[in-house]
């Protein structure tokens, strides 16, 4: 295809292994500040990576007092390390299930603003009763109603980005006019779940529409991804699964009017790096040995050279655009991918250089998307 | 001899209001994030308490269309304040958030996460809503009465005071020895079953490096002065000479005993503007030309409109008032602003009285006369020796100022009132802590 090897970085606490926070270079005591954050985008930047995946959700911590139950808001740590860390997209995951489109949109048209255009965001439902019982709104629901709604929602937050055309602050003293109120539209959303009015009380961000990333994998999220996500992220067991997964979206994709070479489609990878493969098996073992964690999907616990093939062969059979690697621990598993992996896909041409001041819709080849209200009349 | 009491200085980023004058050469992008780095790294210069902004949930209109007089738009209040913590390190964060679109779990999360990640510089103002208006912008609508608001405001404030302060303070040990993250039991299950809210579940976050973020609040009707003096820990009050602000002052300090609190756990800070120049005379004339920026002719006709309620583009900015009344039918010409509950018809028949007496003012000068906000103007001498007048004389404890320019608005004062107010004794000369509850000198809340 000639384009480039997508690579994605997921961070979250001390890493996607309950017991992580154990390690002798864990950082368990930072975990709430901005440094360890800052310095975890910082490495993700390094690498070269598209993009930050930053995980997020409703559920309650678990009550366990050997597990991490932190979290931070998703947007807020994205916003935090945006002015500060430039040169990576920033992906966070926001709930859709009870929160409000309005503030959503808001919020993630500003993280593109304070980013310069590098922002993109992951919605996901909530489906657990004691999701639901933290709202305490309305009950958990089946997931094809959950994404019935999630759909809902991603159209009036990307509906409230175009509320304003580029062009809509005049500043025009003769007529003492700041704004042009044609270039202003309402949405006037209504569907099955809610309504909304607008216009956004936020103008249009650099990028108009930030990153829409759904993971693809249960079938009534697929049809949300196929007809919405401009990147899908898929989770397999193995390079096979992965192929038909990866088969499976695409078809969906051009089911639902689109181009399948224009959505990206991300495997996620689990990693955990190492000199070689028997010392990055030990360190498995000893965080296992606390608590065991099964995989959710490919995982590589191996040494960079190694993922750096399983990358490549994913790619070159057809299984994946590119990874979204989530390391088992941090941040020795970012800075790994830094400093090992990242230098690796380069020398095998897989990694095409980013211009600098590009935006995440930049990478993904995406152009800045016109304006549907353009030339309409409020 | 007693010791100087301290000013109290938040900056309001200028945003929408006619109070920000946008026509000026030297107005720069209300959105930009350079605009925001710009106004919050001066304040930080200046040693201000804390950055405010304002927020409104829906586009303002006017007579059925969307104000276009006025600056319009703005970015979401708690992701840009978690990016100017990036760009700052000891200035305060304080951000309006409604309280009636959005929900307890929620907030106290973001709220407690732009605490944590500012490293204890987070304030929240809260403000009360109930109108239609805005709801048809929200999953609910329209949904409370306008009675309620002041106790769906309680109640959403006492449910994220529970979730904040839920975690025992020494919850995370982080002891790798034993294997143990938190102690167990530290992190209990909140249910809260009230009126408003019905939830139940464990919150995500310990106490943050404030125990809580600070808490904000500006109503001044009864009911909310009241929740005031039982919650918050600053007040922006609009009381902006010195015998209002200071009757403003007695009043709302004497209902803190009755909720067990001194005077000095809440900070009052009156909004005000300001002019400067090396004369008096300069500042007067700098003054007049702000003024006169902030109430163009359009925006002149447009606040007239809002009192007669009715259509009055016909009418010349530079001529008498209008002899039609106004419409007593037509009091919601303005939505999404601020609403102050006067009777039209003695508004209007005050207006022409001033009008006649000042000699017979224009529409456009009656405005400007009827709509000016407490200023201080003068030279930085001068200006520093009214403010500290004010706090010396408890009509307040410091201010909130809101320059009429972005991003340049607070640039002058920080580098000449500043020094001026440090002269006198009478504000910081470097910030002695890391947090805003450490700036405005408060104890850290307890469960």
């Amino acid at each position: 295809m000639g384009r480039s090897t997508y690579l994605a970085v997921e961070v979250s606490g001390a890493g996607r292994h309950p017991a992580a926070w154990l390690r002798p270079d864990a950082q368990p005591d930072a975990l709430l500040t901005a440094p360890y954050h800052v310095g975890l985008a910082r490495l993700a930047a390094r690498a070269g990576a598209d993009f930050l995946a930053v995980p997020d959700s409703l559920a309650p911590p678990s009550a366990d007092p050997r597990l991490v139950p932190l979290r931070l808001d998703a947007v807020a740590i994205a916003a935090r390390v945006a002015p500060v860390v430039p040169g990576v997209g920033l992906v966070p995951t926001v709930t859709v299930t009870h929160t409000e489109p309005f503030h959503v949109s808001k919020a993630i048209a500003t993280l593109d603003l304070v980013s310069s255009g590098r922002a993109g965001w992951e919605p996901v439902v909530s489906r657990t009763a004691a999701e639901a019982e933290l709202f305490g709104r309305k009950p958990a629901a089946p997931p094809a109603e959950l994404w019935r709604e999630a759909v809902e929602v991603v159209d009036v937050v990307v509906a409230l980005w175009d509320s304003w055309e580029d062009d809509a602050v005049i500043r025009d003293v003769a007529t003492g006019r700041y704004v042009d109120r044609d270039k202003l539209h309402y949405i006037d959303f209504s569907g099955e779940f809610f309504s909304v009015k607008g216009p956004s009380i936020t103008p249009r961000s650099p990028q108009a529409h930030p990153l829409v990333v759904v993971r693809g994998d249960e079938p009534e999220a697929l049809a949300v991804a196929a007809a919405r996500a401009d990147v899908v992220r898929v989770a397999a067991a193995d390079l096979a699964t992965a192929h038909t997964a990866r088969e499976r979206v695409r078809a969906a994709v051009a089911a639902a009017g689109r181009d399948p070479d224009a959505v990206a489609v991300l495997l996620d990878v689990e990693v955990l790096l190492g000199a070689d493969a028997g010392s990055a098996r030990r360190e498995l073992d000893a965080l296992d040995a606390h608590r065991e964690l099964a995989p959710s999907s490919l995982r590589v616990v191996d040494t960079a050279a190694t993922l750096v093939d399983v990358i490549t062969d994913a790619v070159a059979g057809g299984a994946a655009d590119g990874v979204t690697a989530v390391p088992l621990a941090l941040p020795s598993g970012v800075r790994a991918i830094a400093a090992d992996v990242a230098p690796r896909l380069a020398d095998r041409g897989l990694r095409t250089p980013v211009a600098p001041g590009a935006t995440l819709r930049d990478r993904f080849g995406l152009a800045r998307p016109a304006n549907r209200f353009e030339g309409a009349r409020a | 001899m007693t010791a100087t009491k301290q000013i109290h200085l938040a900056a309001h980023f200028p945003g929408v209001n006619n109070t920000t004058v946008w026509s000026d050469p030297e107005s720069g992008s209300q959105t930009d994030f350079a605009s925001f780095v710009h106004f919050a790294q001066t304040a930080e210069r200046g040693l201000f308490d804390f950055l405010f902004l304002a927020e409104g949930l829906r586009l303002r209109e006017h007579r059925g269309r969307i104000h276009d007089l006025d600056v319009v738009g703005r970015p979401d209040t708690l992701t840009v304040l978690n990016a100017i913590a990036a760009v700052t390190t000891h200035l305060g964060l304080g951000g309006t958030l409604n309280t009636t679109f959005n929900e307890p779990y929620e907030l106290a999360k973001q709220l407690a996460s732009l605490d944590h990640l500012s490293g204890g510089r987070a304030a929240w103002n809260l403000v009360t809503s109930s109108d239609a208006f805005t709801g048809e912008n929200f999953r609910r609508g329209g949904f409370l009465a306008p009675e309620q608001r002041y106790d769906r405001a309680q109640e959403i404030l006492d449910a994220t005071r529970e979730l904040w302060l839920s975690w025992a303070e020494d919850a995370v040990v982080a002891d790798r020895e034993r294997g143990v993250f938190v102690r167990d039991g530290a992190v209990p299950v909140v249910e809260h079953r009230g009126e408003q809210f019905s939830f139940s579940g464990r919150f995500s976050l310990p106490p943050t490096p404030q125990g809580h973020p600070v808490l904000i609040q500006s109503g001044d009707s009864d009911a909310g002065r009241e929740f005031g003096a039982r919650t918050a820990d600053a007040i922006f009050s609009r009381h902006g000479t010195l015998e209002a602000g200071q009757a403003f002052y007695r009043d709302l300090k004497g209902r803190l005993p009755r909720y067990g609190r001194a005077e000095r756990d809440v900070t009052i800070l009156p909004a005000t503007t300001f002019a400067l120049g090396d004369t008096a005379e300069d500042a007067e004339e700098v003054a007049d030309r702000v003024r006169r920026a902030q109430v163009s002719p359009q925006t002149a006709i447009a606040f007239l409109e809002q009192v007669w309620g009715r259509d009055l583009s016909a009418y010349d900015p530079d001529g008498p008032l209008p002899d039609v009344d106004p419409d007593p039918d037509g009091t919601s010409i303005t939505r999404g602003r601020v609403r102050h509950e006067k009777d039209p018809a003695a508004v209007a028949r005050q207006w022409r009285e001033l009008a006649e007496a000042k000699g017979g003012l224009s529409i456009r000068e009656l405005i400007i006369e009827t709509t000016a906000r407490q200023s201080f103007v003068g030279t930085p001498r001068q200006v520093a020796e009214q403010m500290d007048t004010y706090v010396q004389e408890n009509a307040c404890d410091g201010f909130i100022l809101i320059p009429h320019l972005v991003p340049g608005g607070l640039d002058e004062f920080v580098e000449k009132v500043v020094p001026e107010l440090q002269d006198r004794g009478s504000f910081r000369t470097e910030y002695t802590g890391p947090t805003l509850r450490h700036h405005l000198g408060l104890a850290r809340p307890r469960a």
